[in-house]
């Protein structure tokens, strides 16, 4: 086994956090929280087919 | 072009100085906006890209979306090397400063409460995975068909039982090292949290995430929290270790589920003392 440090930090970890952690403040023009789910799900399909270097599986969202 | 204010955290008065060519979200070098002991770090978004419908269609664009986290992430960076920031959700977005103050005004404790919890405390995140190979194995296990020719119903049959049992044994090791991980990493943080785990398609990396933790640990024990991880190194075949950090905390800012439900009280007494001051007046008419 082995331990990786990444020294670039993976979208994915990112997102992880700047959309699922930090303070939700319901600001004027803030994203709802349900808004910011739609958009995690939409990101399944988006970042799996960036990875996949395919056009969009849209039939593929979850 | 009118600017809204980008929201990317919440401080308390620093004394070290932001690198002056830091840049954030859109491209703006970030502000700080004091409010009493807090200071809100904002910086100015134009309205066309950061109004509610064109910040929520933006947000479907991957490279927009990205920038845009690295940009928010760049400022929390910059902020967590002086001081100990309370991140903001991506995407908090006020007209302008008297929005951000009215803000601050209505949550001002509760800042200086989760503030105080996370002074001097950093997240860090491990995740294991299960390798591509192994990873292969098990889902070649979990596709509920042959891999060669069985001979008959009972070769099939046996098959597919030892499959399914290098499978569980496999799952059962990994499960066994995560937990003894997780509760090694435990004891030696302040706080945990386990969140689920990432999709390998979005993740992009090989093999199967079983155990994504974010771990609370005070600055001054993180090198012995990543030695701690490092020492796992020993013999567990097959799995692998990711440790991400030092991050803001991130996962560790909950205290705004209190708040809000705070909130949603205190708009529930206004809403009674409204009508217990409407009252007099209906029957004054």
């Amino acid at each position: 086994m082995t331990v990786v440090e990444r020294r670039e930090i993976a979208l994915v970890d990112l997102l992880d956090r700047l959309l699922a952690g930090g303070v939700v403040i319901t600001g004027d023009l803030t994203l709802r929280i349900a808004d910011v789910d739609l958009v995690r799900i939409d990101l399944n399909a988006l970042i799996s087919s960036v990875n996949k270097q395919v056009p969009a599986p849209w039939g593929e969202l979850e | 072009m009118t600017g809204l204010r980008y929201v990317y955290a919440v401080c308390r008065p620093f004394g070290g100085a932001l690198k002056a060519q830091l840049t954030g979200v859109a491209g703006a070098p970030p502000k700080l906006l004091p409010h009493h002991d807090l200071i809100a770090v904002v910086s100015e978004v134009p309205e066309r890209d950061f109004a509610e419908g064109p910040l929520k269609a933006h947000l479907e664009d991957l490279d927009w979306l990205a920038a845009t986290a690295r940009g928010h992430q760049g400022v929390i960076d910059a902020l967590t090397a002086v001081t100990t920031p309370l991140p903001l959700r991506l995407g908090t977005v006020f007209r302008d400063d008297s929005g951000v103050r009215v803000m601050m005004e209505a949550r001002e404790d509760a800042f200086r409460r989760s503030l105080d919890r996370l002074e001097g405390r950093v997240e860090w995140g491990v995740k294991v995975y299960l390798d591509a190979e192994a990873a292969e194995a098990a889902r070649a296990a979990e596709a509920d068909r042959p891999q060669e020719r069985a001979a008959s119903g009972r070769d099939y049959l046996r098959q597919r039982r030892m499959r399914s049992r290098s499978h569980e044994e496999m799952w059962q090791k990994a499960e066994a090292f995560s937990s003894r991980l997780h509760e090694t990493l435990s004891g030696r943080a302040e706080d945990f949290r386990l969140h689920p785990p990432q999709n390998p398609t979005l993740s992009g990396s090989a093999g199967r995430n079983v155990l994504n933790a974010a771990y609370l640990v005070p600055r001054g024990s993180s090198e012995e929290f990543v030695e701690a991880v490092d020492r796992t190194k020993d013999d567990a075949p097959g799995l692998r270790v990711e440790l991400t950090g030092p991050w803001a905390a991130y996962s560790f800012t909950e205290e705004h589920e209190k708040a809000e439900e705070h909130e949603k009280a205190e708009e529930h007494e206004k809403a009674e003392e409204t009508a217990k001051s409407e009252e007099p007046e209906e029957e004054d008419a």
